[in-house]
């Protein structure tokens, strides 16, 4: 469809697992003991990173300091930023 | 301290500018019961609270609001930043627009600035929680 396919899919994948653990995170917070919420969480955590790695090695850094940059230049000021229309996936439309 | 990750919790994709829905969204950015309350609301409270748990939810769900705070100001930002002056007026954006701009303005519907008076944190972590109870049950 775009050039951005690619691009918004593998965003979408991480954001879908950033919601979970978000949520699996609170959750933790009150039920410290539950094993089987513990496995999940380290489980989404683990794949959410090695996503996060495959996002940034491809279309640059997702964290201020804490992504490394490429040598030649610091993409980490490359728009789109978050707030524009042009940064986000169409939750429908993209990458059923 | 924090770590901004360049990327909304949830996307935002308006498709239809529309100034009026943003004067309306912009009080859950700056309004009475908006994210920038709960977001201060909750960092600030988590300080005096006694058990992890309490500690640890009012720290994580405080960083979440702050994410929200992201959200919103997307939204409203996408809603107004290409509208013409026409739509503005016609809208009633005008009244926002006079002062703000298509900027992002902490401030209520009805304009009123964002202000700390929308929250409390008293040192007491019972009555701090059951302030939670009555700011949340109004940001559902």
């Amino acid at each position: 469809m775009c050039k951005n396919d690619e691009r918004d899919s593998l965003l979408k994948k991480i954001s879908v697992l950033d919601f979970i653990a978000v949520d699996l995170n609170l959750f933790l917070d009150t039920h410290p003991d539950d094993e089987e919420v513990i496995e999940r969480y380290n489980n989404i955590i683990q794949e959410a990173d090695s996503l996060r790695y495959e996002f940034e090695e491809m279309y640059g850094p997702l964290c201020s300091f804490r992504s490394m940059s490429p040598e030649n230049e610091f993409k980490w000021i490359n728009c789109p930023w978050p707030w524009q229309k042009a940064f986000n996936f169409n939750v429908k439309e993209c990458c059923k | 301290m924090w770590i901004y990750e360049k990327k909304l919790e949830f996307p935002v994709k308006i498709k239809q500018t529309n100034p009026g829905l943003a004067k309306i969204i912009i009080s859950q950015y700056g309004g009475p019961n908006g994210e920038l309350g709960a977001a201060l609301r909750y960092l600030s409270q988590r300080f005096t609270m006694v058990t992890p748990q309490a500690k640890a939810v009012l720290n994580d769900i405080g960083t979440e609001e702050l994410a929200h705070l992201e959200m919103i100001g997307s939204i409203v930002h996408q809603l107004s930043d290409d509208a013409d002056p026409e739509e503005i007026k016609k809208h009633g954006f005008d009244s926002y627009y006079v002062d703000h701009g298509i900027g992002i303005y902490p401030a209520s519907a009805a304009g009123v600035p964002f202000t700390a008076a929308y929250l409390q944190s008293t040192g007491d972590p019972r009555t701090d929680l059951y302030e939670n109870m009555a700011a949340d049950e109004n940001n559902v």
